[in-house]
């Protein structure tokens, strides 16, 4: 695209329309660059979680509550579902719209029994008296991983815009960008779960 | 709990006087702005063309608009700490209680670092980058509009809390246990949290779509390494916001949670560690000064290889310099608390690091003088501003240098050394570079220069009023004061006092100069017109554009093979050459999406601070349904016809043609 050597050929014009590809990679890499500042935001809060997680205050510690087989099956639930999302990748690269949207449906469906499982672990928690306000260490922990939570409820929410974008429009060029913007999203939550699952509650139980 | 949370009448302090005569002022004038865009009939103008605009040109001029009223707020609080001070020597208890004294130095601070320098940087950067890099609009344009109304959505949060509620009374810094809800039961702290909150997504935001822009969206040719330089060090202030912003955003969600859920992050109780926010906040905060500098470093470039008529001098150094400081920026934070406690080793690591920032820094000065040298220096009032700055920014550099030193810093800490210090840098640093930038795409902007004389008269009441205002607290931090008392008894300190309240009426009398020049300017702008595009022979490609430019910027892109693509266009003879024949240009639309979401956002932050759950919610909702509306929204675009925009790059030629031959 560099070569027109002259600076008024019309063919310099070329450079200036914004096709397709070109928007699809601006829109790519900004969501990127968005995910690096997301990654940041984790890092603070593992940063502070590795600061306060001794600061249990006289209460219970990592050891007295993490259940690793529940933890287990939570985390197998997620990374399935980075698989399924995959598969609706290329589903959707194939402009196959049935199965992009069966595989988004398993996704979500991966995805929603994870939070469902996260969600009673907090209440089981918060109903045994281990609740967020009893120390710094359990102030740390509902937050890291609840902030992972949030991160994972909203590409739930998102899921369910895009199902609804693939039955009503289709998988025109458009909404296939903002699927690859989606599962960059869904496999870096898996990532930061790997993370959340070894710091906190491998290291923790340990 | 009522459907208002904890807003009552009582929460209006009406037995303020200084806060009812200041709404009285703010309702007067805002009646006469109202009344005036009535009588010209500019109300569907300004939500046309400005508010609901996604043109990185206006959004930049709201920016800085923006910018230029909270200069106003930041600086009545600063003139009233100033006089306070200066009336309650020996004991005297002055005029402004310690309640309301220790919410305006909060202010103060938020308000010139948050809501005044970052609006005019990113006001001068949306202005001038795109244009600089050979760009149509930055990557996102509707993101570039969310991301001002988010911006402004945090100025009128804060704004609100002069008359509903309180600020706090932490210091900007907002430090626990001293934040924590033990110790500041008020809404103040919460006031502080959502204003930033808010803010901060704006500038992330703004950061990732200039990010996209300079790295996806340059003319064809333009290499990185031939990028305007201050398109480089706004590139690496983009990099540190990325980079530094979530911090803030996460410690500012931890102290939310202590507030609102009773976490224990950083309170006293149940093993909190209150230095965790302190470590927290500098890693952002410390970041956030080099955002600040580094942008008014690419203005004084610019500005000095202009005003010279010469190349810049180490255009590689220059960006090899801000990328070190970049770097360099993260790795200082422990310097704004060498007293916590940390090992003599820890506190030297940071001490060596923050000395070696002098090195790039001062690299950059010889740079600048090297620039000068031999060239034919114009003194035109950005050229004041800058030597103004290589002045008074060399003599912060070097008191930066004494604080870094622990054991220095040991005496020094949280006295009014410190405060001189930091304001030789911000003020005499970056905001003189703002001015400079100001004054110099002033003409780009708006289609009209400056007046010279008032911006000469502004100039020197700034820098004069800034030395006798500032290198008095430099003495009375050797005398031993502290920063933020209300009041002294201490006679040795009073005449340092009197001298510093002198300065700042002078800084006053510079603001004011401000103000007329733009008035004068504004009358005469028929004399003062800039009918090329080009007034000061500049070097980069934004002059070759039409004043103010055109709205799709370029009619065609032009092929870069220069760092000064400009100047190489106009040896070449090509500049202002037409086309036989243009494209239609894609152009996005004007969207109100923007403010909605801002609107619900901005409601969604004051009923958290009012705790007006139901409030809360509908705003959130709100916000995200026309994000959702917005992206489905097919008519987000039209093309500009080859026809119109052959006849505006006619008339644009046209124009600097009759300016050459005459």
């Amino acid at each position: 695209m560099n070569t027109a050597a002259n600076y008024l050929t019309p063919d310099a014009a070329v450079h200036e329309h914004g096709g397709h590809e070109e928007h699809t990679s601006h829109s790519v890499f900004g969501f990127w660059l968005y995910l690096m500042t997301d990654c940041l935001l984790f890092a603070s809060f593992f940063a502070t979680y590795a600061v306060l997680y001794m600061n249990t205050a006289g209460g219970v510690s990592g050891k007295d509550i993490f259940e690793l087989d529940y933890v287990a099956i939570e985390t197998a639930a997620l990374l399935l579902s980075s698989i399924t999302f995959g598969f609706a990748m290329i589903t959707a690269q194939g402009q196959k719209q049935r199965a992009t949207l069966g595989w988004l449906l398993v996704t979500f469906a991966f995805g929603a029994v994870f939070i469902g499982m996260e969600i009673n672990e907090f209440h089981h928690l918060i109903a045994e008296g281990y609740g967020p306000q009893k120390s710094a260490f359990l102030s740390a922990f509902f937050s890291l991983v609840g902030l992972h939570g949030l991160h994972v409820t909203a590409g739930l929410i998102w899921m369910t815009v895009m199902m609804i974008e693939v039955v009503r429009r289709g998988l025109g060029h458009q909404t296939v960008t903002r699927l690859s913007c989606l599962s960059l999203f869904w496999h870096f939550l898996d990532i930061v779960w790997i993370c959340v699952f070894t710091v906190v509650y491998l290291m923790g139980a340990m | 709990m009522s459907i208002f949370g904890k807003l009552t009448l009582e929460s209006v302090p009406y037995h303020e006087p200084i806060i009812m005569v200041t709404l009285a002022v703010v309702a007067v004038v805002g009646l006469v702005i109202a009344g005036l865009i009535t009588k010209y009939k500019q109300w569907s103008v300004l939500w046309h063309d400005w508010i609901t605009s996604i043109d990185h040109k206006r959004l930049g001029i709201m920016y800085i608009v923006l910018a230029l009223v909270m200069l106003v707020r930041g600086f009545a609080d600063a003139i009233m700490m100033r006089s306070q001070l200066a009336l309650a020597t020996n004991g005297a208890a002055g005029y402004l209680p310690p309640e309301h004294y220790d919410q305006i130095f909060s202010a103060h601070g938020v308000i010139m670092i948050i809501f005044m320098a970052m609006p005019f940087m990113i006001g001068l950067m949306n202005i001038i980058v795109p244009l600089q890099v050979g760009a149509r609009d930055v990557a996102f344009p509707f993101l570039n509009n969310l991301s001002f109304w988010l911006t402004a959505g945090g100025a009128i949060l804060i704004n609100i809390s002069l008359a509903v509620g309180e600020f706090a009374r932490t210091g900007w810094v907002a430090y626990p246990p001293l934040s924590e809800l033990a110790y500041s039961p008020g809404v103040g702290v919460d006031y502080y949290i959502w204003a930033l909150q808010l803010s901060g997504m704006g500038t992330l935001l703004t950061a990732v779509n200039f990010l996209v822009t300079v790295f996806k969206m340059r003319a064809p040719g333009m290499r990185l390494m031939q990028m305007p330089i201050f398109t480089w060090t706004c590139t690496w202030a983009n990099i540190l916001v990325a980079a530094s912003f979530p911090i803030l955003t996460a410690v500012l969600a931890m102290l939310t949670l202590d507030r609102y859920l009773g976490f224990h992050f950083f309170t006293n109780e149940a093993g909190g560690n209150a230095m965790m926010y302190i470590n927290l906040f500098w890693a952002w905060g410390h970041p956030e000064v080099y955002i600040l500098i580094l942008p008014a470093f690419g203005i004084f470039s610019e500005v000095i290889s202009t005003f010279t008529g010469k190349r810049l001098f180490g255009y590689k150094s220059m960006v090899y310099a801000s990328g070190a400081i970049s770097i360099l920026g993260f790795i200082v934070w422990l310097h704004h608390f060498f007293t916590m406690g940390s090992s003599a080793n820890v506190n030297a690591f940071f001490g060596v690091m923050t000395m070696i920032i002098a090195v790039p820094t001062g690299a950059k000065l010889f740079n600048w003088l090297f620039t000068m040298y031999r060239g034919r220096l114009r003194i035109t009032v950005p050229v004041l501003w800058t030597i103004g700055f290589m002045v008074t920014f060399t003599i912060g550099g070097m008191t930066g240098v004494l604080l870094a030193i622990p054991g220095a810093d040991y005496v020094l800490h949280n006295s009014l050394f410190l405060i001189a210090h930091f304001h030789n840098t911000i003020l005499g640093g970056a905001v003189f570079g703002y001015f400079a930038g100001f004054n110099y795409w002033f003409p780009k902007a708006m289609g009209f220069k400056l007046h010279e004389g008032w911006g000469k008269a502004s100039f020197w009441c700034w820098l004069v009023g800034f030395f006798v205002a500032f290198m008095p607290l430099y003495v009375l931090g050797f005398l031993g004061m502290t920063r933020r008392l209300n009041h002294t008894n201490n006679p040795e300190w009073n005449l340092w006092l009197y001298i510093a309240a002198v300065g700042g009426v002078i800084i006053m009398f510079g603001i004011i100069f401000q103000f007329i020049q733009l008035y004068v300017s504004f009358k005469e702008r028929k004399q003062l017109k800039d009918t090329t595009g080009d007034p000061w022979n500049g070097h980069t490609l934004e002059w070759s554009t039409a004043s103010p430019p055109q709205f799709y910027n370029f009619g065609h892109i032009p092929t870069v093979h220069d760092i000064d693509a400009w100047t190489d266009m106009k040896e070449k003879g090509i500049a202002y050459k037409l086309l036989d024949k243009y494209l239609p240009i894609h152009m996005p639309k004007n969207t109100s999406a923007g403010v909605l979401m801002s609107l619900g956002f901005t409601g969604f932050g004051f009923a958290m601070i009012w705790h007006i759950w139901w409030l809360a919610i509908v705003g959130l909702v709100f916000a995200i349904g026309v994000y959702i509306k917005r992206c489905y929204s097919r008519d987000v675009d039209y093309f500009v016809m080859p026809e119109e925009v052959h006849e505006i790059e006619q008339a644009h030629a046209a124009a600097a043609a009759k300016e050459v031959t005459a």
